[in-house]
């Protein structure tokens, strides 16, 4: 009881003398340290790879006989691996191929996923069970053996998938955005797709299950609206800000789902700088075998880093929007446990 | 619970007849089939048919699904392209593997995850709590794979160790030598764990918070009962059950990570078999071991649903 006549005191008082906005983005920067640091992770991510081409200092693909596999130095800052390439360098390349997959995964994911839920959700009957039923399904597949079987599927050379994207879309064969083999990326990308997708449908549904019986929807249906015009105009927009979040928790998924796969070997294929291919073939045995370290910690530094910065914005916006979790300042340890109520 | 049972295990056949049709499905989309792959480059058109009527490839759609599915049931699941050895003898040489690795890694999971999560929610704030929290999502985010191969490096520069498994590829079972076998399986079986643990221990801080505000709790307080037995006996049995169900959804990322974690740690189980044949495009032994790791994860889900009705009546009444 105590709390609830709280929340609303302290509703006031900030309303009656609301500091500046920087004063109150400082306070909460203050008190979620971890969180200011997630979002310098993030920040970095985007950073680098936005800016791979301006801020790398070599060339990541440049061979270079004179400087193999030389350790940390003053020039090449993470060293250089088997063929004279500069680590640090592929590192920041890295970052694009990672925000690359990730961005574009993420965007057909959420939205093929968004079309499906709110289909499912608000026609019901026959397109609901159609669409939930094979959701069911591929949930019943374990994510990774998924996400491999969808891989090995479309990522086959002659794969409809892969044709289809060459004839039909002006998606570049060659180098696009500085990566060489961009389409090979796109297909990856497609399938992580894939997989969020089945993800996204899920939760959206349920969302639009529980929009549709507002009485909103009555009335535009009284009015005359079509079902078009219902789910585009009234469902949707209720469901956008849910469909952000939701991009927002798969978009660090779909980057560690990138480096996992060319990390078996079936993803991102071999020159290109991606820290899950980096992690494997030579380079894994020189660190593992010859000591080479530095070729194998730096990217994977990279991605924890990248995984760890979204997991801990994440926690932050949860604190903030759910006190409860919180723990700290509920008073002290054991002692305070029945008393904490009701007083 | 009796009907609880019978009414999850025929909701299963279709999920698992659904499965087992999108599996075999999936991997007719592939232009080209099997027996051009296992025909190789100098092939005629008679040679390639004859392949063709041998794999049964000339028989229309359905028949071939029959033909597989009965094989599935029956416990043939069929041979590899290239080996020619049958997928079910490669399975029972490696499902000791697989399955100490992913036992162990379950078990590792629940020790380094509970007590913490018990720990940091009855002392919120304390120190204990913060080293919990953020440990927990540290081995969220650093992927398991970079762990292996970390645990290997350094390992090997550091201390000179080695999994004993990494020079041969061959492991010896648990009761021939358990030193030796807790030596390869404790670090694979470890990195596997450390995410499924950071899961559960978040998920028993805050159901363990949850729980310590209700009236019973309280009550027990009151009795004056000590801490332990309000926490442990009172607290803890009711905050297990969402647990539980989380635990259902990690299944499905210890199959998944097997494959990864056989991979890095070079342990021949089911995982490595699957990647190996993705990798050689080895279809029909790919096909029958996405099966497999479904209909494990399947089985495993409904095992996790029938606990949860037995400890909580009331979930079958839902």
């Amino acid at each position: 009881m105590a709390q609830e006549i709280a929340a609303p005191l302290e509703f006031e008082r900030v309303v009656l003398s609301r500091p500046p906005a920087w004063v109150r983005i400082w306070a909460l920067a203050r008190r979620h340290p971890l969180g200011v640091f997630g979002l310098l992770c993030v920040a970095l991510l985007f950073f680098c790879g936005i800016l791979a081409g301006v801020i790398s200092p070599y060339d990541p693909y440049f061979i270079n006989g004179s400087h193999i596999k030389e350790a940390p130095t003053l020039a090449h800052p993470f060293g250089t691996d088997r063929l004279g390439r500069d680590v640090l360098s592929r590192t920041i390349w890295g970052a694009r191929i990672s925000l690359l997959v990730g961005m574009v995964s993420v965007l057909f994911g959420v939205t093929i996923g968004t079309f499906f839920g709110v289909l499912s959700g608000y026609l019901g009957k026959l397109a609901d069970s159609v669409i939930q039923r094979t959701v069911d399904i591929l949930l019943a597949f374990p994510p990774v053996v998924l996400l491999l079987a969808i891989i090995t599927v479309i990522g086959d050379e002659d794969s409809a998938v892969r044709r289809f994207l060459t004839d039909y879309t002006p998606i570049p064969d060659g180098t696009f955005l500085g990566v060489p083999v961009f389409l090979d990326i796109f297909v990856i990308a497609i399938g992580i797709g894939i997989a969020v997708a089945v993800g996204t449908a899920r939760v959206v549904r349920g969302a639009v299950l529980s929009l549709k019986e507002n009485v909103y929807i009555d009335a535009a249906r009284a009015m005359g609206a079509s079902d078009w015009r219902i789910m585009t105009r009234h469902i949707f927009p209720n469901v956008a800000s849910l469909v952000v979040v939701l991009g927002s928790v798969f978009l660090p998924i779909a980057i560690l789902a990138e480096a996992a796969i060319s990390f078996l070997g079936i993803g991102v294929p071999d020159p290109t700088p991606s820290w899950g291919a980096d992690l494997t073939g030579p380079n894994r045995t020189d660190a593992t075998n010859n000591g080479v370290w530095w070729v194998v910690f730096f990217p994977g530094l990279a991605l924890s880093l990248v995984v760890l910065g979204f997991n801990m914005l994440g926690d932050a916006f949860r604190d903030i929007s759910d006190p409860r979790l919180r723990g700290g300042g509920l008073g002290p340890g054991p002692g305070s446990g029945p008393s904490r109520r009701g007083l | 619970m009796r009907d609880f049972i019978i009414r999850r295990l025929l909701l299963l056949a279709p999920i698992m007849l659904g499965v087992s049709f999108l599996t075999f499905a999936i991997f007719r989309v592939i232009p080209g089939d099997a027996a051009v792959i296992i025909c190789g480059f100098q092939c005629t058109p008679e040679t390639l048919h004859d392949i063709r009527h041998e794999l049964g490839l000339d028989e229309p759609f359905y028949e071939q699904y029959g033909d597989w599915l009965k094989g599935v049931v029956t416990g043939d699941l069929g041979e590899s392209y290239h080996t020619k050895l049958s997928v079910t003898s490669e399975l029972e040489s490696r499902l000791p593997v697989t399955a100490e690795l992913t036992i162990m890694a379950l078990i590792l999971a629940l020790v380094l995850g509970i007590p913490p999560g018990v720990l940091s929610a009855v002392r919120p704030g304390t120190m204990a709590d913060w080293v919990a929290r953020f440990s927990s999502v540290l081995w969220l985010s650093v992927p398991n794979f970079y762990l292996g191969i970390l645990i290997i490096t350094f390992g090997a520069t550091w201390f000179g160790w080695s999994p004993p498994n990494f020079a041969t590829g061959e492991t010896v079972g648990f009761f021939e030598d358990p030193w030796r076998n807790l030596q390869t399986f404790f670090f694979p079986a470890l990195v596997l764990a450390l995410a499924i643990a950071a899961v559960i221990m978040r998920l028993t801080r805050s159901s363990m918070l949850e729980v310590m505000r209700n009236d019973y709790i309280r009550t027990a307080w009151s009795k004056g009962l000590r801490e332990r037995a309000v926490v442990w006996r009172h607290a803890l049995k009711n905050a297990m059950i969402p647990v539980l169900t989380i635990i259902g959804v990690q299944v499905g990322l210890l199959i998944g990570g097997s494959v990864i974690i056989e991979s890095v740690f070079a342990l021949n189980g089911i995982g490595f078999y699957l990647l190996v044949a993705i990798l050689s495009r080895d279809l029909l032994v790919v096909q029958s071991l996405v099966l497999l790791f479904a209909v494990t994860f399947v089985v495993a889900n409904l095992v996790v649903d029938l606990a949860y009705a037995w400890l909580d009546p009331r979930i079958r009444y839902g």
